[in-house]
């Protein structure tokens, strides 16, 4: 019986009858079209990728070069001094500090107040007020940095300061990661099933308390990748630091203390590939270190997200 | 005024649940109920009274009110999205739940509830599920102590023999069934004197069911328990007396309550008569 049926089927689809002739024809350009446009699509996707890995590899591969050249230009065995030191040795160490303090700073600034205000968006958020918040969160997401770095230089570093400082350059960041975070945090949590809220307060939980020990549990791995993602777009960032940090080349101080305050002008790594970038070729040193720079800054922010996907192994709403 | 003091004071305190084994049920009573999602009004003018340790079912067709009904009886329908509000009294012992100064976390304490889709935690294990609503409003417990109530939680769930061996497996890794039995073993475990299920076998095969209906039996000498179904069957088997609802000519509201035995032979409401007969609905 199958197998009779089997040949009935096949002989359904086999093309008969006098417009055999056009149907196939028919399937033949059919086929062609699939092949030409899987073809546009696959090469789409190639050059998206491809141009990626290119700027990637050039940047591993000039940065690593960087890592051999002395502050004369010549080049030697590995320098280690590069990571540490201040330029006229060698080295592009106060930038790598500098933006391991404004990034920090910025991303405690913003942490808190984005992950509470996506609290109130997803948890609370409901009327006029919440809208407002939401669409001002909005906006700023898309405000070009420039504008928030006029604006911190301003009222910080003009007005209230007086002077250029890690801390506006922190807080300036802080302006551009928070509404990234409370958007993220709120599309996260409102994944999180509302039969589980539903769970905890049937069993006499308060709401708060609810929020906090099942809604953001379900959700942490989510909350900590938008936060992540905020660290690695503010690290970034180039022109409101120019406006607010400064961006000086040497430390602040002999010890290491006195290196982290953050009342003074500092350095950063976006700031160091625009100046350095911006020499004349034979300056050898200037030019490669902006190369460094470039591959520092990278892989800082890759160790961020291999940190925080570590962290988070394992834990994921169902 | 003895329900007052029980409102206000009844904490989980965990050691209880094995002092008290024979834990007796609280009646309760609604009176002229009106449940409002903004101005729409869904269920309208209920007036019914659930026994002590007696299974109480409400049936009725889809979208007749009954879900909204179940969850003003610990105020859930509170939390519900879409503006909810609630007009008249439900009472336990005389203590209205909708009196002024009355806190409806306290309530939800009093009054646990089981949900159609099995809901256990899943970031926490089968234990810390039952010993969920202790932990989360600030219970400290002994580790011994948590023991003994999961256990005997667990088992008067059901599910002890199941689960025994993998305590700490997360909640999310046991079936459909096994699932709603814990959130049963998690709803008890915080003592509730009355257990509110709407529709707790409709996501599980006829198995599950069977054992869901068992454990009601048994857990009706402890609690006073109301069950929402669309299941008539399920209705007759489990319950002792029946709320029959529709919303066909306007909002939700109560065609016909009596005991079970009565309503599902001699219904004095034609619409009920068609309704058990399967002539709609």
């Amino acid at each position: 019986m199958e197998s009779q049926n089997t040949l009935r089927r096949t002989n359904a689809l086999e093309v008969t009858g006098k417009n055999s002739a056009i149907e196939r024809a028919r399937f033949a350009t059919r086929r062609v079209v699939n092949l030409i446009m899987a073809g546009l699509v696959g090469l789409a996707a190639l050059l998206a990728v491809g141009l990626l890995l290119v700027i990637l590899y050039y940047v591993v591969q000039r940065g690593f070069e960087s890592f051999f050249v002395r502050a004369d230009g010549t080049t030697g065995p590995f320098n280690f001094n590069f990571f540490t030191a201040t330029p006229s040795e060698g080295g592009i160490g106060p930038a790598i500090l500098g933006t391991l303090i404004v990034v920090g700073l910025g991303a405690l600034i913003a942490i808190p107040i984005g992950v509470l205000a996506g609290v109130y968006l997803s948890e609370y958020g409901r009327g006029r007020f919440a809208f407002a918040v939401r669409f001002i969160a909005d906006m700023l997401t898309g405000l070009p940095s420039i504008i928030v770095g006029v604006f911190v230089a301003t009222l910080l570093v003009r007005n209230t300061f007086g002077h250029y400082s890690g801390l506006a350059g922190g807080i300036a960041l802080a302006i551009i990661m928070a509404p990234i975070i409370a958007r993220t945090v709120e599309e996260v949590l409102k994944l999180v099933p509302n039969a589980l809220r539903e769970a905890s307060l049937a069993l006499g939980v308060p709401q708060w308390k609810t929020i906090v020990k099942v809604v953001l549990p379900s959700a942490i791995s989510g909350i900590i990748t938008g936060v992540v993602l905020s660290i690695a777009r503010a690290a970034g960032e180039t022109a409101p630091l120019l406006l607010t940090i400064l961006g000086i080349e040497n430390y602040n101080g002999n010890n290491f203390i006195g290196r982290l305050n953050p009342m003074v002008p500092v350095g950063s790594l976006p700031t160091t590939i625009y100046t350095n970038a911006g020499y004349p070729p034979n300056e050898v040193f200037r030019i490669s270190s902006a190369w460094g720079a470039s591959l520092i800054l990278i892989t800082i922010i890759l160790i961020f997200s291999l940190l925080a996907r570590w962290a988070t192994r394992g834990k994921k709403v169902r | 005024m003895q329900a007052q003091e029980e409102i206000n004071t009844t904490t989980p305190v965990a050691g209880t649940v094995l002092a008290e084994t024979a834990v007796k049920g609280k009646g309760m009573s609604v009176r002229n109920l009106n449940a409002y999602y903004g101005n729409y009004l869904a269920v309208k003018d209920v007036n019914m009274d659930m026994e002590p340790n007696k299974v109480t079912a409400l049936i009725g067709p889809s979208g007749c009110g009954k879900s909204t009904l179940i969850r003003t009886l610990n105020r859930m329908h509170e939390v519900t999205p879409g503006s909810p509000r609630v007009e008249g009294e439900v009472s336990i012992d005389g203590q209205n739940i909708y009196a002024a100064g009355i806190d409806p976390v306290r309530v939800r304490r009093l009054i646990g509830m089981v949900f159609q889709k099995p809901n256990p935690f899943p970031t926490m294990s089968i234990s810390e599920n039952v010993l969920a609503g202790i932990k989360l409003n600030g219970g400290r417990i002994g580790r011994k102590e948590g023991l003994e109530i999961v256990e005997q939680s667990l088992r008067q769930a059901a599910l002890w023999d199941e689960v025994k061996d993998r305590l700490s497996r997360s909640g999310a890794s046991l079936s459909g069934g096994q699932q709603q039995r814990l959130c049963i073993a998690r709803t008890i475990a915080v003592q509730p004197e009355i257990v509110l299920m709407d529709e707790p076998c409709s996501a599980l095969d006829p198995i599950a069911t069977l054992k869901i209906e068992n454990l009601i039996e048994e857990l009706k000498s402890q609690y006073t328990i109301v069950i929402v179904t669309h299941n008539m069957q399920q209705a007759s088997r489990v319950s002792d007396y029946t709320a029959f609802m529709l919303a066909t000519d306007g909002p939700g509201h109560l065609i016909e309550f009596g005991p079970t035995s009565r309503i599902f032979t001699k219904p004095t409401e034609k619409r009920t008569e068609d309704y058990i007969t399967g002539r709609f609905g």
